[in-house]
């Protein structure tokens, strides 16, 4: 599987999923900085967590017209894997390439800490590595991560089964109380209608070492290299 | 030219900073503020000078990028 991962100005979880990726797949995903022209062909995109354009406007709104996610979202047309992470799921929606918004955190703090989170369909390229229902551990660390869509948009993912994960307690129970943002019905990650984009807030990549703690983002890479190798 | 946007959240999009400052008007005296909405304001110096062209331009740069009609609406006055 080969990869690439943009860089733009603030991006500051790049190094971290390109570690995860090198270890995943064995070679280096190709660093892809904002203003560079060309983009390889790969089989994932990868939009990593930061801070890009310093949030300026609002968080993902630069980063999203910049000239190389042009190429990002010709590729994801084109059926190309892209994933965003936290604020690579900010540039997404900003994009258009995925649906909803994620606005400034319900209880308006930064919040960094593991949460809970449900796989809700193993139904997908990204998420083939994990059972449907699995409860895994993985951390956020965001401040404006509060996923908003409005009633109908959000009946249509359900229906669609376009919702990848949502914060739950450790027995995989979806309550205000494992919600650590304030998340419309919970949702932590979304998909594109083709499930071949998919945004999440929680940091996978962040969840590959056991001396950092959880290793449950494995299965996000080994699913993703399973399905696009 | 000069032209103002007024970007606002739309109705029914949570506003937790509008509260936080509703609560902190109350906190220091201020009864009777029954909602806070926050919103932003871009000022933007244009070369075009004909009104309504300079309208559809702000407009376009609206709908692109400096709103989110998702959540936001957004209003423009022209000023010379």
């Amino acid at each position: 599987m080969k990869s690439a991962v943009i860089v733009f100005p603030g991006s500051n979880r790049d190094n971290d999923v390109r570690l995860a990726l090198a270890d995943a797949t064995g070679r280096d995903p190709t660093m892809v900085w904002h203003r560079d022209a060309t983009l390889p062909e790969v089989d994932l995109i990868v939009v990593p967590g930061g801070f890009s354009y310093g949030d300026y406007l609002r968080c993902g709104a630069i980063a999203a017209h910049s000239p190389v996610l042009r190429e990002v979202a010709e590729r994801a047309r084109r059926g190309v894997a892209v994933l965003g992470i936290c604020n690579g799921f900010q540039i997404l929606t900003e994009a258009g390439l995925l649906p909803g918004v994620l606005l400034r955190n319900a209880n308006l703090k930064f919040v960094c800490r593991e949460v809970g989170l449900r796989v809700e369909t193993s139904q997908s390229l990204f998420t083939a590595g994990y059972a449907t229902g699995q409860v895994l551990r993985i951390p956020v660390a965001h401040h404006d991560g509060n996923y908003f869509a409005d009633d109908d948009t959000l009946d249509r993912l359900e229906e669609r089964g376009q919702i990848a994960f949502r914060y739950c307690n450790a027995d995989g129970v979806f309550g205000s109380e494992a919600n650590p943002n304030g998340s419309a019905r919970n949702i932590a990650g979304v998909f594109n209608e083709t499930k071949t984009v998919l945004g999440l807030m929680p940091h996978p990549e962040n969840a590959v070492d056991g001396l950092l703690g959880s290793t449950d983002g494995r299965g996000l890479f080994a699913g993703m290299v399973e399905a696009l190798s | 030219m000069k032209a103002r946007v007024h970007i606002t959240l739309k109705s029914g999009v949570l506003d937790p900073q509008g509260r936080a400052i509703a609560h902190a008007l109350e906190a220091l005296g201020f009864d009777g503020v029954q909602d806070v909405r926050q919103g932003k304001y871009i000022e933007l110096d244009i070369a075009e000078t004909d009104p309504e062209r300079a309208r559809a331009t702000v407009e376009a740069m609206c709908d692109k990028l400096l709103a989110n009609t998702v959540i936001e609406n957004y209003a423009v006055d022209l000023a010379d």
